[in-house]
């Protein structure tokens, strides 16, 4: 390797955009478990800890306009700071997407629970996964389990439909499960919309990899 | 490329330095009116292979060159070729600005003398003309008769341009002609050879791998001696195919 300091600098920015992932997991897991447990306290802290990930997207697009700047990458190095600046937008916006879920949660809290929550933690549980392993994908560049993980995408999106179609089921029967069953219909969009952006992530890594662009 | 026109067509080119040999097995097109580069580590044969383009090794005692280089279809390692001909339809710029001792009109005229123009308005139009297309007719018209060792090295080096231009060839050949510019001088050659492909062929030796990405239509990687990948321009800076070109672009080479 003759370009030892800017590898090290490009690796330090892929560590950002894992930390950054990691913390954006933590939050829709605590999210979701604020939901589940109808936990405000824990609602709230979600709902506090917005600035850290909106740093770390404005850190990591900085240091991304920088390193192109001073170190006029080309090929895979330029694919590859490109795309972790685009990771860091869908980060921040998945983020975004738990915190709108934790004020569900703070709203719920105090309301019987019209059922008990079982598909939208299951889809919860898809979507995390898709996260951590889309990050995974990334670390190691690897576009075949990118494209594995992208294409879960569909089985979000049944599970998007078929809550849907339940609630609406019980909204019917009773009008006094309306304002709730909207509010969880959101629930299960947001976490829809995460899936998304982790598809998203999934195909920034494809083109880092391999430089073509897919759409999973 | 398979489209396009082209001017120069290498077949199976090999060069050699006495026993040492300096290009292996090179094939390449250059298409009319665009601008190649080539890039590659130092050693790595561009130069001598540029060189090959217009016979300028043949003043290297020892050398010796198998394979075919056509020019307008025409191989010009013929035994026929005239190769002072040759070199007036290939002209070619070199590293370090080279103006003769003489004047700035001199400089520029002393190709069309030398090729039998003797009408002074004649020669007058073509300094003029060839003084513009080298973007330097604007600041030297007031002192043509001026030594042209006492203008800026950017001002020779457009000067050393408008005399490859003089004699009205249809290729240009530069060897690194910015790496002795400071940054001014040097935008304003690109900007030239930008404005040069509309009446020229180009093919350009640098350096500055920037500098290729910033001018070039085509980008030709040359390692060792060997030609490892040929393409757009966009294609090896973008997504180049060979781990080789990616590996010397990216600066991860050696």
């Amino acid at each position: 390797m003759v370009r030892n300091h800017f590898e090290q600098q490009l690796e330090a920015l892929n560590e950002d955009i894992l930390k950054m992932g990691s913390i954006v997991e933590e939050t829709i897991y605590k999210a979701i478990l604020s939901l589940e447990k109808q936990d405000r306290k824990l609602a709230q802290e979600v709902i506090d800890n917005d600035d850290v990930l909106d740093e770390y997207e404005i850190k990591i697009d900085k240091e991304s306009v920088r390193l192109t700047a001073l170190q006029q990458p080309v090929a895979k190095d330029l694919r590859q700071i490109f795309m972790i600046s685009k990771i860091a937008t869908d980060l921040e916006r998945m983020g975004d997407l738990a915190q709108n879920i934790a004020r569900i949660s703070k709203e719920l809290s105090e309301d019987n629970l019209i059922k008990p929550l079982v598909d939208i933690p299951r889809m919860a549980q898809i979507v995390q996964g898709m996260v951590r392993e889309s990050l995974d994908s990334f670390v190691n560049l690897d576009e075949v389990k990118a494209e594995e993980v992208g294409k879960q995408d569909d089985k979000v999106d049944d599970l998007d439909n078929q809550i849907l179609r339940e609630l609406l089921t019980y909204m019917i029967e009773d009008n006094s499960a309306i304002k709730q069953g909207n509010r969880l219909i959101f629930v299960s969009r947001y976490l829809e919309r995460i899936g998304d952006h982790a598809t998203n992530v999934c195909e920034r890594v494809v083109y880092i990899a391999t430089a073509d662009r897919v759409s999973y | 490329m398979e489209n396009l026109e082209k001017k120069i067509i290498v077949n199976d080119l090999d060069f050699y330095y006495g026993d040492f040999q300096a290009l292996e097995n090179i094939s390449l097109e250059v298409p009319v009116n665009k601008v190649t580069a080539f890039i590659g580590p130092s050693g790595c044969g561009k130069s001598t292979f540029l060189r090959t383009l217009n016979r300028m090794n043949d003043l290297i005692a020892g050398t010796k060159v198998d394979g075919e280089v056509l020019i307008d279809s025409e191989n010009i390692y013929h035994e026929c070729v005239d190769v002072v001909n040759l070199r007036k339809r290939i002209g070619m710029v070199f590293q370090d600005p080279n103006p003769f001792p003489k004047s700035i009109y001199e400089n520029v005229a002393y190709g069309p003398k030398a090729h039998g123009i003797k009408d002074k308005d004649k020669l007058d139009q073509i300094v003029e003309k060839s003084l513009r297309q080298a973007a330097l007719w604007d600041e030297v018209k007031d002192r043509l008769d001026k030594s042209a060792m006492g203008i800026s090295g950017g001002q020779q080096q457009r000067l050393c341009i408008a005399r490859a231009l003089s004699v009205n060839p249809d290729v240009l050949l530069m060897d690194e002609p910015t790496s002795a510019l400071d940054p001014i001088a040097t935008a304003k050659i690109e900007d030239l050879i930008e404005d040069l492909k509309k009446e020229y062929t180009i093919v350009i030796v640098t350096h500055s791998m920037q500098q290729a990405a910033r001018i070039s239509d085509y980008t030709a990687f040359f390692l060792m001696g060997d030609l490892i990948e040929h393409s757009l321009t966009q294609n090896i800076f973008e997504k180049p195919e060979n781990k080789k070109t990616e590996d010397y672009i990216t600066g991860r080479f050696g």
